[in-house]
């Protein structure tokens, strides 16, 4: 279950690509993990290790501390590609709360809010103001869907309801599903 | 039949709102019934984990299916031995699904069902795929189902848990989009040709939160395997669905499939899958036109599904740091034709190629010839069904002959998770869906094909035009 989300003040790291596939950030050899845990020394696999799978000492995410840096910056289209859950598992593992890009694909966006990565949608401008300026602190309202940007042009974001919902109370939607079991089953009588 | 007074609906439109358990409101989305769940290894084994944790069970094992296919081996061995899986891990999530589907009463296409394969092919091929349904998976390529006027998209785990749970979805109604394709395609354009097309045309993000209908006369000619393969590959244009509306083509299809309806069921079948096409008048939140009569034989340049262009054609110039990025990275120039560049592996296979058609086309390729000296080629057909079917009619013998390698079903080298893949630096033609660097294997260079531009690879030993292929000696 993940924790709740409300505030976050935190610094941000930028990857200034479009289109960062979810096999860029965990690739499908690593899939066959039965488990959830553990999947943040897998992120951006590829692009931090060596082929013997020797860290790279040149590669500023293996120099990363997330404690002060919880924020993704990504180009546009960041996480398209394979509906793989592990992309955020391993995300948020790696230390990730939120993810920052003018455009987030449809299942990686929908996956990441069910597990504590709140994907946000940037204006063009906001965007390309994050981009340009890696590693600065910015905050995070979800409560108020507002993001801080300090010197920066702040803006407003929307996340769709119910998802900000469950992150605000780190719960997830399976309650509320069970909880209408009764509707379900009327369905299936009616179309029997 | 919607009064006169409401507007036209759309096929989706229909499929949405008929499997509606309760409406969206402002504060929550949708509860979307789902017909049918499709279950493989890779994505579920976690799923199970929660209702394990939670007491709870599967609502309707009735209406899942599962088999084994991403890292699962496609090698042969023998009866009563132990698969050759690639790693450990593979082994324990393949016997974690059968440990899973065994206690949830689960029935799983597993090593010893004429029916294993690829998820994307067995549902088709055993008629659990049916016009009018919704059907998910966790896989973005479910999509590939919509070719039977079926709503199929793809979930995450999390979500794969909800539907174990609760056979339900809560889903936001996303836009939609139709694309149709005037005119007929040429001669030697395949159903491949026409999708990397399509997304070549909307780019990798052109779909993004749509439900795309296909349709036109173009799309109307397909069999129903080249809509497969069309449907299959929405979601690299960002979409979360593809669909085409069934026709005679699909009826006839599934006439006599294990899960199809036979005798006064089968007419009632007919009926109501009949009713779900989009009437005359319906709308959508976009629509694009695409001239069928321009596209050629395509193939891929860079490391996204959008790169796509005529094999003969140039690469692009660099249009953004991205694209100067792949170019890097596939070692391509800009001016020069992807044609001709030298081949180290050609994959024929993965839910978008390798039902019996796109292994007879590949076959008609590499009859009476040779794979090129230091090539490798795989045909991994997508299920044992198919694979007996393409050894029934000796396929096989015109892949082994022309000293291809004939493997077992599977992903295989679509996701380079089972052992099957490229090493670094080489370049492979495949047929699969996806170009991203590393896709597979680190380092190696993807370029997407048909199945028969893929097959004259392999006997050419670059990349070629088939049309171009000199004549075999004795054909
Ligand atoms: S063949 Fe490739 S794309 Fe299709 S389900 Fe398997 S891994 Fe996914």
């Amino acid at each position: 279950m993940p924790e709740r989300f409300e505030h976050l003040k935190s610094r941000t790291f930028v990857i200034d690509q479009e289109d960062i596939d979810t096999d860029q950030i965990i690739p499908a050899r690593f899939l066959t993990t039965t488990t959830r845990e553990g999947l943040g020394d897998l992120a951006f696999h590829d692009w931090r290790y060596d082929s013997d799978g020797k860290p790279l000492d040149n590669v500023s995410l293996n120099a990363l501390d997330t404690r002060s840096h919880r924020i993704l910056v990504a180009g546009r289209n960041f996480g398209c590609g394979s509906s793989r859950e592990h992309a955020p598992w391993a995300l948020h593992d790696f230390g990730f709360r939120a993810v920052i890009s003018s455009e987030i694909a449809d299942i990686f966006r929908s996956n990441a809010a069910k597990n504590g990565l709140l994907p946000i949608l940037a204006p063009p401008e906001a965007h390309r103001w994050l981009l340009e300026h890696p590693d600065v602190e910015i905050e995070i309202d979800l409560a108020n869907q507002r993001v801080d940007l300090g010197n920066g042009p702040g803006f407003d974001f929307t996340i769709e309801p119910f998802a900000r919902h469950c992150l605000m109370e780190g719960t997830d939607p399976l309650g509320f599903l069970t909880a209408h079991a009764a509707d379900t089953d009327a369905y299936e009588a009616r179309t029997a | 039949m919607s009064p006169e007074t409401e507007r036209p609906r759309s096929l989706f439109e229909k499929l949405w709102d008929a499997h509606l358990v309760k409406a969206e409101t402002a504060d929550t989305p949708a509860i979307l019934y789902v017909d049918l769940h499709l279950v493989h290894e890779v994505t579920s084994p976690q799923a199970f984990s929660v209702l394990a944790e939670r007491g709870l069970k599967v609502r309707r094992p009735d209406r899942t299916l599962a088999t084994i296919d991403h890292a699962t081996p496609t090698l042969d061995f023998a009866p009563g031995e132990t698969p050759p899986y690639a790693t450990e891990a593979a082994r324990n999530q393949v016997e974690t699904l059968q440990a899973n589907t065994a206690a949830h009463g689960i029935a799983l296409h597993g090593w010893d069902s004429p029916h294993r394969g690829v998820v994307h092919v067995i549902g088709p091929e055993l008629g659990a795929t049916q016009p009018g349904m919704t059907i998910v998976c966790g896989d973005s390529h479910t999509a590939t189902h919509g070719a039977f006027g079926a709503l199929a998209f793809g979930i995450g785990t999390t979500e794969v848990g909800h539907v174990l749970a609760t056979q339900c979805l809560l889903q936001r109604k996303p836009k939609s989009m139709r694309i149709t394709l005037d005119g007929q395609t040429r001669p030697g354009v395949s159903a491949k040709d026409i999708i990397l097309a399509i997304i070549a045309e909307i780019g990798v993000d052109g779909g993004t939160g749509c439900v795309i209908e296909y349709a036109g006369e173009a799309i109307e000619a397909l069999d129903m395997e080249g809509r497969m393969t069309v449907c299959n590959m929405s979601i690299e244009a960002g979409a979360r669905a593809g669909m085409i509306a069934a026709d005679e083509t699909t009826f006839a299809w599934l006439k006599g499939r294990e899960r199809v309806p036979s005798g006064p069921g089968w007419d009632e079948a007919v009926e109501r899958w009949a009713h779900f096409r989009s009437e005359p008048g319906a709308t959508f939140d976009h629509d694009v036109f695409i001239d069928a009569t321009k596209i050629r034989p395509m193939i891929t340049w860079g490391t996204a599904p959008d790169t796509g262009i005529a094999v003969d054609a140039p690469v692009p110039r660099a249009r953004s740091a991205s694209h100067r990025k792949a170019l890097d990275y596939m070692k391509f120039q800009a001016g020069m034709p992807v044609s001709g560049q030298k081949v180290d592996q050609v994959f024929i296979g993965s839910c978008t190629n390798s039902r019996i058609t796109d292994l007879r086309e590949a076959a008609r390729i590499m009859s009476g010839r040779k794979v090129a000296p230091g090539v490798r080629a795989l045909v991994v057909p997508g299920s044992v069904a198919v694979r007996v079917q393409a050894e029934a009619e000796g396929l096989d013998r015109i892949f082994i002959a022309a000293g291809a390698e004939w493997r077992q079903p599977g992903c295989s080298m679509c996701i380079a998770m089972n052992g099957d893949k490229g090493e670094p630096g080489q370049l492979i033609v495949s047929t699969s869906n996806r170009n991203f660097a590393g896709r597979q294997g680190p380092g190696a260079r993807t370029v997407l094909a048909s199945p028969a531009t893929a097959a004259a690879a392999a006997v050419a030993g670059h990349v070629i035009d088939p049309a171009t292929l000199t004549e075999p000696a004795h054909a």
